[in-house]
């Protein structure tokens, strides 16, 4: 009983002090030496949130221009096959498809006659949403009441070149409209007249015939949704366009790789830029190292000294850096895409690891030099 | 004496001062890297949205409403106007003519396959070799549609072959190399046209042949153009007539989109031309994001290096407080210990920022290769410029190294008490 108590106690007499004093010894060279270690610290937490910065815009890149890219306009079509139309529940099965990873626009067209005769093409669509869908028309006024149309600029030209209300005929039956605005997007549009779906119906009786579908996301997940759609409208034709799904991916492709270049030119300048800091904090603790030396210390103490040491200041660098970082790429983001990008904290155990691995390298480096020197020369001051 | 010094320094101490060089070096190199991409970028990626094809249309003035639906051509080919096929390259001419990626015309013609049958044929140049003056250039759908996949072969120019829409092609099945009636002349398929859009339902044949088809040889109905611009501004936006004098040529040489469709108005008689908005303005928010992105990056890039190099330069000047402690217990003055260090500094900086330049501009260069396949090239203006930025870095670096080393007393400093 009395035997054991008392072993206890040399056990525990054997390593406490020795704990205590290691971790003495680390505070005071931090609180001794403040000047000294605040460069060290500040170099860490610089190159820990450059780091953090870029690997958050590199991931988040990709989905800010998604996200520009979706100003083209629909990356789907869906138009009914050959000799068949499109059922009239085509867009609520493509609105549950999507959810809210996009938007569907129906189109109808039909060729009316303006009052002298001339063959125009009309189209009965939601402006509402065409207005969303298609940022680059250049509309002089959306449409707001009843019986207005949005003319293209070149049909306006011809039916109504003063802006005055005219007359269309299709298949016998005449509608009256007022030209609310004119739209410019030097394509096809321009040649066209648009109404909205409902009066379009009411007056021709046609149904849409062409679904615009905006699907967001990156290329597999459109790739998936029109999967999804053909299997929802086996009577339609989805077919993914090309031209912008192409140019988009061509465009992002490049931009990432010159990212991810820049990203590491920058990160190896930051470990750099730490491990000239570092090894020079080491370095110039020689004398230190020396006399632990002197004093009787191990090469293993000593050595585990100055690891911890690096560590510590690793992983405070690092998360004071992760912190910083995720700030300034959420600035950059607000700055530049108006949209702030969302912290990724899976980046965070990646800057942790990296920083510990570049700040224990600067440790070790002098280390293994100050280690061929006797103490004595190091504490002569040679 | 003084130089004496700065040579046994440089000499003695290889270790540290291979340190800094390296620091200034890496440093050096990867702003001259990062500046070449970050001004170059643009450029770049305006050439890569260029796959999303043509950005400007070229009408005839005079020109009835187009009648399309879901890529079927409604209008009466007797109906409306016709461009010349004569003054297309002209377009070589005009001002801004280097900007021109390419061009293609279009000649949409019904034709009837027979069984009643309506099917669009447009008329175009696959990958035309033209002249202008002295000069040959190539143009066509295959440079500025770079999406148009074809299973099968191109038809040449000159040839009477046609390829046939992926769609039409299932629908009356044929593949390439079968032969199809048009308007009672056979045709060779040379291919299957796969573009994902209207196209898919056409017959894409060489314009000689749609002109023939038609009746009017070199006639064309819209012109597609493929420009580099410069994203849209106010002034870009502005009315060339209200324009006068200076402005005007200031809006006329700019490459705005504005500006080429006026150009090519100019060289093609009786013509309208516009700028296809889906295109052309998407183009510019895109471009002016991926500018800014590059330039914030630029900005962290140039800061990290700076910080790389002062945090190596104030490292190795503070590792020789003994030195100053020796000179100044030699009786040296403040100035000419600051002198030495500055000299080493200056040497440093000009010799590890030649390096980097050097190093810098092959990066870059390799950049360009690799992720754009083409060159990025530095302008030698950069160098002085960035061998200054180099000094003063390293001075701004070292300064408060210096000073701090100075400050100490030299009895301690020679004691070796740092």
């Amino acid at each position: 009983m009395n035997s054991g108590a008392n072993s206890d106690l040399l056990t525990r007499r054997a390593h406490a002090p020795r704990h205590s004093m290691f971790l003495r010894m680390l505070l005071r060279a931090a609180v001794l030496r403040r000047g000294r270690a605040a460069a060290a610290l500040s170099a860490m937490v610089v190159a820990a949130a450059v780091t953090t910065a870029m690997l958050n815009l590199y991931a988040d890149v990709q989905a800010k221009l998604h996200t520009e890219f979706r100003n083209y306009g629909a990356n789907v079509v869906v138009v009914a096959k050959e000799g068949q139309s499109l059922p009239n529940d085509a867009l609520q099965k493509i609105e549950s498809v999507l959810g809210d990873r996009g938007m569907a626009v129906p189109f109808a067209y039909v060729v009316a006659r303006t009052a002298d005769g001339q063959p125009v093409v009309v189209s009965g669509t939601d402006l509402e949403r065409v207005r969303k869908l298609n940022r680059w028309w250049s509309v002089t006024a959306w449409p707001s009441g009843a019986q207005d149309a949005l003319v293209g600029a070149r049909a306006a030209a011809l039916v109504a070149p003063q802006g005055q209300a005219f007359d269309l005929s299709f298949q016998g039956r005449i509608v009256h409209l007022n030209p609310a605005g004119t739209v410019r997007t030097g394509s096809s549009e321009d040649s066209r007249i648009y109404l909205s779906l409902t009066e379009f119906e009411d007056w021709t009786g046609v149904q849409p015939s062409t679904v615009e579908v905006a699907a967001s996301g990156t290329p597999e997940e459109i790739g998936t949704t029109v999967k999804k759609l053909a299997l929802a409208l086996p009577e339609a034709d989805v077919r993914p366009v090309r031209q912008i799904m192409e140019g988009e991916a061509r465009v992002l492709g490049k931009t990432r790789a010159t990212l991810l270049v820049c990203a590491v030119l920058i990160i190896l300048t930051a470990a750099m830029c730490v491990l000239s800091t570092l090894m020079g904090w080491v370095f110039d603790r020689r004398r230190d190292f020396a006399i632990m030396k002197a004093l009787g210390a191990s090469e293993k103490l000593i050595g585990g000294f100055f690891v911890t040491e690096a560590a510590a200041l690793g992983a405070v660098g690092a998360v004071l850096g992760f912190g910083i970082g995720v700030g300034i790429a959420t600035w950059i983001g607000r700055v530049n895409f108006h949209a702030a990008v969302a912290p990724r904290f899976a980046v965070l155990p990646e800057v942790l690891v990296g920083s510990i691995a570049v700040a224990l390298l600067s440790a070790l480096l002098p280390m293994s030099l100050l280690r061929r020197v006797q103490p004595a020369t190091i504490l002569r001051g040679e | 004496m003084f130089l004496r010094l700065v040579y046994e320094s440089f000499r003695r101490q290889k270790r540290r001062k291979l340190l800094a060089g390296i620091a200034i070096t890496l440093g050096v190199g990867v702003a001259t890297a990062m500046i070449a991409v970050a001004t170059d970028i643009g450029d770049k990626v305006s050439r890569e949205l260029r796959a999303l094809g043509a950005n400007l249309v070229v009408t005839p003035q005079e020109d009835t409403l187009d009648l399309q639906i879901a890529g079927v051509d409604l209008k009466p080919p007797s109906d409306g106007a016709y461009l010349n096929e004569a003054d297309l390259p002209k377009i070589r001419g005009m001002f801004w003519h280097n900007n021109i990626v390419g061009f293609v015309p279009v000649l949409p013609v019904p034709v009837n396959l027979g069984g009643g049958k309506n099917v669009t044929l447009v008329g175009t140049y696959f990958s035309r070799q033209l002249k202008f003056g002295k000069e040959d250039f190539e143009t066509g759908v295959r440079t500025i549609y770079p999406w148009w996949k074809v299973s099968g072969t191109w038809p040449q120019d000159n040839s009477q072959d046609v390829l046939l829409g992926e769609r039409l092609a299932v629908s009356l099945g044929r593949k390439a190399k079968d032969e199809i009636e048009i308007g009672g002349q056979a045709h060779r398929v040379a291919g299957v046209l796969s573009t994902g859009g209207v196209e898919d339902d056409q017959i894409i044949a060489p314009l000689a042949v749609a002109q023939d088809i038609l009746g009017r040889p070199g006639a064309v109905r819209r012109l597609y153009v493929s420009a580099l611009t410069k994203p849209e501004d106010a002034f870009g936006r502005r009315d060339p007539k209200t324009l006068a004098g200076a402005e005007f040529d200031r809006w006329y040489c700019s490459p705005y989109v504005q500006s080429i469709a006026y150009q090519l108005q100019e060289v093609i008689p009786h013509s309208h031309a516009e700028q296809i908005r889906q295109v052309a303005q998407n183009e510019g928010t895109v471009l002016s994001r991926i500018k800014g992105l590059m330039l914030l990056i630029t900005l962290a890039a140039l800061m990290a290096a700076a910080l790389a190099v002062s945090a190596a330069m104030a490292t190795a000047i503070f590792e020789r407080r003994g030195e100053v402690g020796l000179m100044k217990a030699l009786g040296a003055s403040s100035v000419a210990v600051a002198a030495v260090f500055f000299a080493e500094a200056l040497l440093l900086a000009v010799l590890g920022g030649s390096v980097g330049f050097a190093g810098g501009a092959m990066l870059a260069r390799a950049i360009g290769r690799s992720i754009f396949d083409s060159q990025i090239t530095i302008d030698l203006v950069l160098f002085p410029i960035i061998i200054a930025i180099a000094v003063l870095v390293t001075f701004a670096g070292s300064a408060l190294a210096i000073r701090r080393a100075m400050k100490f007393d030299p009895v301690l400093a020679l004691r070796g008490e740092a």
